[in-house]
């Protein structure tokens, strides 16, 4: 073992119910150096920082803390280690000053149990005049911006005693001049020897600022590189790189007239002049990363978010969609990213689910007409192959896959025709996947429109017809699927 | 499969129903004069008022939302109602202005709620202090009293043997069954409770719905109201101070969730039941008022730490 190795993370393995999430993962980080951590949506990255900081524990494999073994139980016991993370979602309490935040839990206090303000005030000032950070430490930290509070963050971490810095996107809510900032900080860490994990889907920035990377997909280590021996195309050939054995089925469907005309689609603080065409029988796919606006973009034409600008053609006239109501009228069917949260009520039944879109139409002043609402379901139950013991079987029993082709039923049974996927197959096995995709294709076959969003390259090239790659709440490019690679997409998704 | 199904979806109201043989028969053991039909039918016609608000205590904890100014709007719809009938107004119609009234301080809260975006909890709580304001402006703080017996038929009259307020009561459950599960409404009600953002995303228009319902409690206090101004021979602006907790006591005992979503009517009437049939034991065995209160207190924690350790089993 080299004498400046700080952490050895050995055949790290982690399981979530029997889905692998980090498969025999390696992982050396040496003395002041900044360790980038790269992968797709759903690579590992944020399961082996969580298992670092005690968030997760694993299921196998062994940690080793400058030369010792350590087993790390808990967030507290991380920090007594001399581990500091700093999430995505910051974590200062918004009302309590830096100086408060930093010393919350171990407040400095006199002989009679007060708290010393003063003492407080000026070891929190010369933390953070080391860092560079001159601010008012006795006001509430929810009037500083992103960056400072970030840097808050990082005092805190450091005024425990932090060897290890974890830092998760730090730059996705940044500004330019505000990244700089945070890059002089980390240099300056560096140089009093922390070591920096850094998790980040910005190449430009890890030219910038890595020294060594180390590239993650499905779970497993592609490889380590120094950031002065690797290129960008080279990245990102090693993050996307993996065989297409998943199977998609093929599909016959006719590409017809067009459905859905969506022109300069824009608002004040989300998607930016978004245009693209859908025509019946088409799966158009939507790439791009974690808040590239791909779901904001969905929400605007299905009326859950307004939008300030632009227009939205139907069947080629345009209309103004207000409310998700005004969607469905439009017979626009949406199955969002997280069906348990948004697209079913799981302690309802299966007919219930089925029929809630759609209800009025089984009623007569008001009353349901239970037999059409059975005969309903019964055959979507049928049609769609839905596993279930009843019809009265509350859906939070199936599974994942039956759970969603539930959700398909509901939008089938008011005869939407302009469907919009949002990670349809996220949580499902593979024989439901195949499930899928094949209604998917059937929907297709019937002249149905199809908006398909996912982070799932494959999904995305086994499926559709056309692809779009949004990055930054815009479109980065349209590819047609003759010429569309992993590689391609990815380099449009990231910017490179 | 199925039927250990059906066990669980109906086992909840078993459990309660349970409950109300297990302290009835308490009480039989303990007092002779428990079992008589002149006290039981005096417990069901105790119980009526708090079981008719509680079924729009029902609608509103399964939407997950709570009603806190069910007591007050029932104390300002008596007012308006009596005040009326003191001014020869014609009583059905006199009834209809009550009932009318509560009904929009009930859609009141509702608008709050739905439009305004306030957390139920503190829109109901500031109409539960509105309300009783205005019961006590309208009234000059002072009881309005004396009906016509036809007026007090509605609750010291019987029909074969049977208090009209419970006919009353028994009418509203039934109207209350079929509303939730019979129809749309009944139907957003549940879906609204157990996933509102599905519910809106599938088209329903769920700031109306919950404005119905809030509607719907507001209009069960004015029924409510009616019936105990019939009974009392007066109306007083501060009757019902405390009737938002023994409703929301009924509700709970009966096995919906104040998480939403979940219950059933027949609960909130066993779990009134189980109330009623407590208080009037207590009171046969000469049980004081303030030992009473503890009991009471006991029985409804008892009663949900029950619900959540089965629930917890069960998942």
């Amino acid at each position: 073992m080299e004498d400046n190795t700080v952490l050895v993370m050995k055949r790290i393995r982690k399981e979530f119910q029997g889905v692998i999430a980090l498969n025999e993962v390696d992982f050396v980080l040496r003395k002041g150096e900044v360790h980038i951590l790269l992968g797709e949506n759903g690579a590992g990255k944020s399961t082996l920082v969580k298992i670092l900081s005690g968030a997760y524990q694993m299921t196998s494999g062994k940690i080793f803390l400058f030369n010792k073994q350590v087993n790390i139980k808990s967030p507290r016991q991380a920090q007594e280690l001399g581990i500091g993370i700093i999430y995505q979602e910051l974590n200062l309490i918004p009302y309590l000053s830096a100086a408060e935040n930093i010393f919350l839990g171990r407040e400095i206090t006199n002989k009679f149990g007060i708290i010393d303000k003063k003492e407080t005030l000026d070891s929190t000032n010369k933390m953070l005049k080391e860092l560079g950070l001159e601010i008012d430490c006795d006001i509430p930290v929810i009037n500083f911006g992103i960056a400072q509070q970030q840097m808050i963050e990082v005092a805190k971490a450091l005024s425990l005693d932090a060897k290890i810095l974890i830092m998760d996107e730090p730059t996705s809510a940044l500004s330019d001049t505000e990244v700089k900032q945070l890059f002089q900080m980390i240099r300056n860490l560096k140089q009093r020897g922390v070591s920096v994990i850094y998790i980040s889907h910005r190449l430009d920035e890890l030219f910038e600022i890595g020294d060594r990377v180390t590239v993650l997909r499905d779970g497993i280590v592609v490889g380590t590189k120094d950031i002065s021996d690797t290129t960008k195309t080279e990245l990102i050939k090693m993050m996307v790189n993996r065989e297409l054995t998943e199977h998609f089925p093929k599909r016959s469907a006719l590409i017809g007239e067009e459905i859905l005309r969506v022109e300069k689609l824009t608002q004040k603080n989300g998607i930016n002049d978004i245009s693209f065409t859908l025509n019946r029988g088409e799966v158009l796919g939507i790439a791009g990363l974690l808040g590239s606006g791909r779901t904001e973009l969905a929400r605007a034409i299905f009326g859950i978010d307004k939008y300030d600008s632009g227009n939205i053609y139907l069947r080629r006239k345009l209309q103004k969609i207000k409310s998700p109501k005004d969607a469905i009228n439009q017979r626009i069917g949406f199955i969002t990213e997280d069906r348990k949260s948004q697209g079913l009520v799981l302690i309802l039944s299966v007919k219930e689910n089925i029929s809630l879109t759609n209800l009025t139409s089984f009623s007569g002043f008001g009353f349901i007409k239970s037999k059409e609402e059975n005969k309903e379901a019964e055959e979507f139950i049928n049609r769609l192959k839905i596993k279930t013991p009843t019809l009265d079987q509350k859906v939070i029993y199936l599974s994942g896959g039956n759970q969603q082709k539930v959700v398909l039923a509901k939008w089938l049974s008011k005869k939407a025709d302009i469907f919009i996927f949002d990670e349809p197959t996220r949580g499902i096995d593979i024989a439901g996947k195949v499930e899928i995709y094949n209604l998917i294709n059937q929907l297709a076959s019937e002249g149905v429109g199809i908006i398909m969003i996912s982070s799932e390259l494959p999904e995305i090239l086994g499926m559709s017809d056309r692809i779009i790659v949004m990055n930054k709440k815009k479109i980065a490019g349209e590819i047609p699927l003759k010429s569309a690679t992993q590689e391609l997409i990815m380099k449009y998704a990231i910017g490179a | 499969m199925i039927t250990k199904q059906l066990l669980i979806h109906n086992g909840r109201q078993l459990g309660t129903l349970l409950g109300l043989v297990i302290v009835t028969g308490v009480f039989a053991f303990l007092s002779p004069y428990f079992l008589t039909v002149s006290n039981l039918v005096n417990i069901t016609q105790q119980t009526s008022i708090n079981a008719i608000i509680a079924i729009g205590m029902t609608f509103v904890i399964i939407t997950a939302g709570i009603d806190l100014s069910v007591g007050s709007i029932m104390a300002f719809s008596g007012i308006i109602l009596a005040d009326a009938i003191q001014n020869n107004i014609a009583e059905p119609f006199a009834i209809i202005l009550g009932l009318f009234v509560g009904t929009i301080c009930g859609l009141s809260n509702g608008l709050l709620i739905s439009y305004g975006k306030l957390p139920p909890f503190i829109a109901t709580l500031g109409m539960m202090s509105v309300a009783r304001g205005a019961a006590l402006l309208y009234s000059q703080g002072r009881p309005i009293s004396g009906f016509a017996e036809e007026f007090r038929f509605l609750a010291t009259g019987n029909i074969i043997g049977i208090p009209t307020s419970v006919w009353i009561m028994i009418f509203f459950y039934l109207i209350a069954y079929i509303l939730l599960n019979k129809t749309v409404l009944g139907r957003y009600t549940y879906a609204i409770g157990g996933n509102e953002t599905a519910a809106n995303l599938s088209g329903i228009n769920t700031k109306l719905f919950k404005t119905i319902v809030y509607g719907i409690s507001g209009l069960l206090s004015a029924a409510a109201a009616v019936i105990l101004t019939a009974r009392l021979n007066s109306a007083q602006p501060i009757a019902g101070i405390m009737y938002e907790l023994d409703a929301i006591a009924a509700v709970v005992i009966g096995g919906t969730s104040l998480l939403g979503g979940e219950g059933k009517i027949s609960g909130t009437l066993i779990g009134a039941l189980i109330m009623g049939v407590l208080r009037n034991g207590l009171n046969l065995l000469g049980v004081s008022s303030f030992i009473q209160q503890i009991v009471i207190g006991l029985v409804i924690i008892l009663a949900v730490l029950i619900d959540m350790s089965l629930k917890r089993r069960r998942n």
